[in-house]
């Protein structure tokens, strides 16, 4: 219990605003300043006059976020330095990649990529080792691990950036313009928004399953890599040539993270849930196997039937039945693994409340919906400028509308009739996968469709 | 007995209510996604071609092509905003009496029963204990009242009123935004077209044959739409794409093409399209110059215009017709793209349709190390071929040969129904680069005389090599030479089939085919080498059967091919087009306006709390005592406001153990 005059004192006499400043943030504050202004003079002719605004209003922001969450200072300064390091030993040359060691091994941005991706699954297994032995050093090393991997995922867009002017100076551009660039940052900031929620609530216990998703995605970006070499730098359409990206996709993928971190989190409710709630588990999971194998069932008549279906779009939908069915698999079977672990009572104890895991999806949904909304503006008012629209019902708004409303539906729930529990968090991860295909599916999926449609 | 509510009271109850907004939610979000599975606003004969004709009327009257304008997704919409207005009309007089009153009547009762709510006993007199709250909730941003009554004291405080103006800007944000798109909607087009004051345009036709209905006024409001425009041409109208149709807007002003660029890339990719643009218009004094680009429109008199799309102006295209038969020649043609033309000197008519000129076309090339390039194959004409009775074929012919596993060929797609695949035909070219080493050896196999003469050499060669002399078999040999020659040449290795179906019985026709392969095989070559002895070359090289097997290739596809010519392209004078977009939209700064008001309300309504904190003092008999009750409510961040409240009670309990 701490000493009841301090409390007193603390309210009677509220540090102003300046007092509660450290020097170090002070110093924290002049590096922001030197560094945003240092940039602006010295690259200021070569942006539009709206991408100098952005650089001069990240100052304060940047000022801002790092006051209001200080691991976010060491971090910036680690980014920093090591994306400088990384730039230098290029010494402008793109064949320097692949001779210097500092480069080939570490940050060019493949290789820092490649260590973030290794980092995150490495972090993964140590906050679930840590989880289930209550070892309170391995989940200590499964965060410094995360904070590694969330440099070397952001080392890896800067170094990435620069490389893309070494590459051909044309093809220049901030690398958020396909699925490879948008998958770090989605890590990135997906671990980040996690590691705020960490140190805020001062418990690791459930980084396994929030690293999970990052792991997830992880994969995919390693797939993606690999087998359709999308880490290769080419340039940007005309249509992406603008401002607004600089600010629409961040934003959205800041919605994104915070999306991918409630699912999580909810997972992490579902599970402890259904640990206390056995009888209710089964009550899920008999209805959700059946659904699954029945999807099955049409996947395997679909691929190994031997009537071709004739019909295009029967085929269409057979296939987009075939894909919800197996997601619905990989989900039930995860929940499924994930609780047969967490039934080791250990985990029990030091696992936060279902109160606290509530608490944390419902901050991250707040969250994602305010920036999911302003960049979904952001995307209207860019749209506005590339295509004559605000708003055209393009497969992409349209899904970004329903992902919105979607999570409309779940804030007036949450607020208005005050719902909580089980099928808010199950509505949450539904929520996850509605995201995704927003995300995903609309590119890979509707876009397909789009090609097969134009007659 | 409960009374019966009054019927309007009801319907208010029910439009303003929150299962009706969760469930307007969803069914919106449902209905969206129709409309992004199904692709909307194409022609309507791909949609049959896709449904059938039974399903296809259903989905029309269901509104399924242009779903976000049909009738039945506007009144969910409508609904929407309905439901929000109602919401914050019911709501509206609760939360002006929250940000007014601080509820400084509140009953003792009430205060204990609340959530967060704790009593304590202080040894403190109450003035004392007051003073110390009142400057707590000062430092901690609370306004308060004090409401002293007959035997205590009430503290009632509360912060965060800017969350109710939250409510109000997200909620009146929504239905500014939904007012601000109703302005930019088509909904005056749709009721002129119930009224039948407008009716749409369906036949491609130039705007002088466009009937007056089908024209829009020039002050219409709002507008979206489209317009190609060749370089040097002028326009003063804009077509707007209305289900299988169109209607015609004019505008204030003539725009002028003067030039239209692409630029690419060093991959070949394109880097950008700009439009070198002139507005004249007759209250400017001088005419506008202005080049556009993607990402960066032109605004004039509130239209604003878009590059959006970019295609062949009517290029100028030289035309050279390989006749696949020495009986087809006809001569060349200079013609242009969006032209069509009748190709005479035929026995047959047929009319050429030139639909498109492209300069530069990227392809994925797979280099000789087995990497798949995006490369420039250069220039392709794409023209229709149509007989007589009205059947045509499409065809996509490239200028230049493409490297396809190492080896160029003449590369011609073809395909019979618009949508389908194109299928290509691959003609290998001459040490010249050319067609023409392929169409003399074709035409050589259709020369009676030559193939003659090759097929009695090859054949007396072959006889003299095994000592044979048999004149009947020789000369029946030379016959079916001859005749397997002319059908592989007219009809190919089908044809064979076909002739070997109707002249044999099925027992025999296997064995028949493998004597038949041979027998042309050695026809074949025979009236290749011929060729080639024309040439000069008595030596083959395997270069030269390369070509060989590539030619036989070529030709067994060539009955499928449907046009009797190898149309090709010789040289081209490139007109580009610019495809414009130009819209006005007056309700695009109501909408922003909405979206502000949403996103600073919906951090107000997130990041903003509203508490209240009440302190209930009553001074107790025995002096300098006093009981307490800390009560509280919050409507967002609840664990803060709980270890808030916790702080708070211990601050008061230290006061009574530093006395």
């Amino acid at each position: 219990m701490s000493v009841p005059s301090e409390a007193l004192n603390e309210l009677l006499n509220k540090p102003s605003f300046f007092q509660r400043i450290k020097p170090t943030d002070w110093v924290w504050a002049a590096l922001v300043v030197a560094g945003g202004l240092f940039a602006f003079v010295k690259y200021a002719h070569a942006m539009d006059i709206y991408e100098q605004a952005f650089l001069i209003l990240a100052i304060p922001s940047m000022i801002a976020l790092g006051w209001s969450w200080r691991a976010f200072q060491p971090y910036s300064v680690a980014v920093t330095i090591l994306s400088l390091l990384g730039i230098s030993l290029y010494s402008g040359v793109y064949a320097n990649g692949e001779t210097v060691f500092g480069l080939k091994y570490l940050f060019s941005s493949q290789s820092a990529v490649m260590w973030m991706s290794a980092l995150f699954v490495l972090a993964t297994l140590f906050y679930f080792g840590g989880l289930f032995t209550h070892h309170e050093f391995t989940l200590k090393t499964a965060s410094a691990i995360t904070w590694t991997a969330l440099v070397m995922g952001f080392v890896g867009l800067m170094v990435r950036w620069y490389e893309s002017y070494l590459v051909d100076p044309e093809f220049g551009h901030i690398p958020v313009s396909n699925l490879y660039e948008v998958f770090i940052l989605f890590c990135v900031i997906t671990g980040l928004l996690y590691m705020y929620y960490e140190g805020r609530y001062r418990t690791r216990t459930m980084g396994g399953f929030v690293l999970l998703v990052i792991s997830a995605a992880v994969a995919f970006l390693l797939w993606y890599a690999f087998t359709r070499e999308a880490d290769q730098i080419r340039p940007l359409v005309p249509a992406l040539k603008s401002y607004w990206m600089k600010i629409h996709v961040p934003a959205n993928f800041i919605g994104y993270g915070a999306f991918a971190l409630a699912a999580m989190t909810s997972t992490a409710y579902l599970v402890k849930y259904y640990y206390n709630n056995p009888s209710r588990l089964v009550a899920i999971l008999v209805p959700s196997f059946i659904f699954a194998g029945l999807f099955l069932w049409i996947l395997l008549r679909d691929l190994f039937g031997k009537e071709a279906v004739a019909n295009p779009s029967f085929t269409f939908i057979l296939s987009a039945a075939t894909h919800a069915g197996m997601i619905a698999l990989v989900t039930t079977a995860l929940l499924a693994a994930l609780g047969y672990l967490l039934l080791l009572p250990s985990t029990q104890k030091n696992f936060p409340s279902l109160d606290l895991l509530e608490d944390i999806t419902y901050k991250a949904i707040a969250l994602g919906f305010a920036f999911f909304t302003v960049a979904t503006i952001l995307g209207a008012m860019w749209a506005a400028e590339a295509w004559g629209g605000y708003w055209s019902w393009d497969p992409k708004e349209t899904w970004a509308l329903i992902v919105w409303l979607n999570y409309a539906a779940w804030l007036h729930f949450r607020f208005s009739k005050g719902a909580h529990g089980t099928p808010m968090a199950w509505w949450a991860v539904v929520g996850l996968f509605v995201t995704l295909f927003a995300f995903l599916g609309v590119n890979m999926f509707l876009s397909g469709l789009h090609s097969y449609g134009e007659l | 007995m409960t009374q019966r509510k009054p019927y309007s009271t009801q319907v208010m109850q029910f439009l303003g209510s929150m299962n009706l907004a969760i469930t307007l939610l969803v069914v919106i979000a449902l209905a969206s996604i129709i409309g992004t599975v199904l692709q909307q606003n194409q022609p309507y004969p791909s949609y049959v071609i896709k449904f059938g004709a039974f399903w296809f009327d259903i989905f029309r009257i269901l509104g399924l092509y242009d779903i976000y304008s049909s009738v039945w997704f506007l009144t969910i919409l409508a609904f929407l905003v309905i439901s929000t207005a109602t919401c914050i009309v019911r709501n509206t007089p609760g939360i002006v009496r929250e940000l007014k009153h601080f509820r400084e009547h509140i009953q003792e009762k009430s205060l204990r029963l609340m959530k967060h709510s704790t009593a304590l006993h202080l040894t403190q007199s109450s003035g004392e204990v007051q003073k110390t709250a009142e400057t707590i909730l000062k430092n901690q941003g609370y306004r308060f009242k004090l409401q002293q009554n007959e035997d205590n004291i009430v503290i009632a405080a509360k912060k965060g009123s800017s969350h109710y103006w939250g409510y109000w800007l997200t909620h009146i944000g929504m239905i500014v935004i939904c007012l601000g798109g109703l302005l930019d909607s088509r909904l005056p087009i749709m009721l002129a077209e119930w009224q039948g004051t407008i009716k749409p345009e369906t036949r491609p036709v130039p705007v002088s044959e466009i009937a007056k209905e089908s024209f829009l006024s020039p002050n219409n409001l709002s507008f979206r739409g489209n317009v190609n425009i060749a370089e040097g041409q002028k326009t003063d109208v804009i077509f707007l794409p209305i289900r299988d149709s169109y209607l015609v807007q004019p505008l204030p002003f003539k725009v002028e093409l003067k030039d239209f660029r692409v630029e690419h890339y060093s991959t070949g990719m394109p880097k950008s399209f700009e439009s070198d643009l002139v507005i004249y218009d007759s209250d400017l004094a001088q005419p506008i110059s202005k080049t556009i680009s993607v990402n960066h429109p032109l605004i004039h008199k509130g239209i604003a215009i878009y590059q959006a799309d970019f295609g062949d102006g009517g290029s100028e295209v030289d035309l050279k017709f390989n006749p696949f038969n020495p009986n087809y020649k006809v001569p060349d043609l200079k013609g242009n793209v969006f032209k069509d033309y009748k190709i005479t000197g035929t026995s047959a008519q047929y009319k050429l349709e030139l639909t498109d000129f492209r300069l530069f076309n990227i392809l994925p090339i797979t280099d000789d190390k087995g990497i798949v390039h995006q490369r420039n194959v250069g220039p392709s004409v794409t023209f229709k071929v149509r007989n007589a009775a009205g059947e045509a074929i499409e065809y996509l012919n490239y200028m230049s040969p493409i490297m396809i596993d190492n080896r160029n060929y003449i590369v011609s797609g073809i395909r019979t129904k618009p949508g389908e695949a194109l299928k290509y035909l691959h003609i290998p070219i001459d040490e010249k680069g050319t067609v023409q080493g392929f169409m003399q050896f074709l035409h050589n196999l259709q020369n009676p005389e030559l193939v003659r003469r090759a097929a009695s050499s090859t054949t007396q060669q072959s006889m003299q090599e095994v000592n044979l002399k048999n004149a009947d078999i020789e000369q029946q040999v030379i016959e079916s030479m001859i005749r397997l020659t002319q059908v592989f040449a007219t009809r190919g290795f089908e044809g064979i089939s076909a002739d070997i179906n109707q002249r044999f019985p099925e027992p025999q026709r296997a064995a028949v085919n493998e004597a038949f392969a041979k027998v042309l095989n050695v026809a074949l070559r025979a009236v290749y080498l011929e060729t080639l002895k024309n040439k000069g070359i008595t030596n083959p090289t395997e270069k030269d059967w390369l070509f060989y097997d590539d030619s036989l290739s070529a030709m067994a596809n060539l009955p499928l091919y449907g046009s009797p010519w190898y149309v090709q392209l010789t040289g081209f004078k490139q007109i580009q087009a610019s495809g414009l977009q130009m819209t006005r939209s007056p309700g695009q700064n109501v909408v922003y306006l909405g979206c502000l008001m949403l996103v600073l309300g919906v951090f107000l309504m997130f990041y903003v709390a509203q508490r209240r904190i009440w302190i209930w003092l009553k001074p107790q008999e025995t002096p300098n005592t006093v009981e307490m009750i800390l009560a509280g409510t919050t409507n967002r961040q609840v664990s803060e406001f709980e270890k808030f409240m916790k702080t708070l009670r211990q601050a008061f309990e230290s006061m009574s153990v530093r006395s």
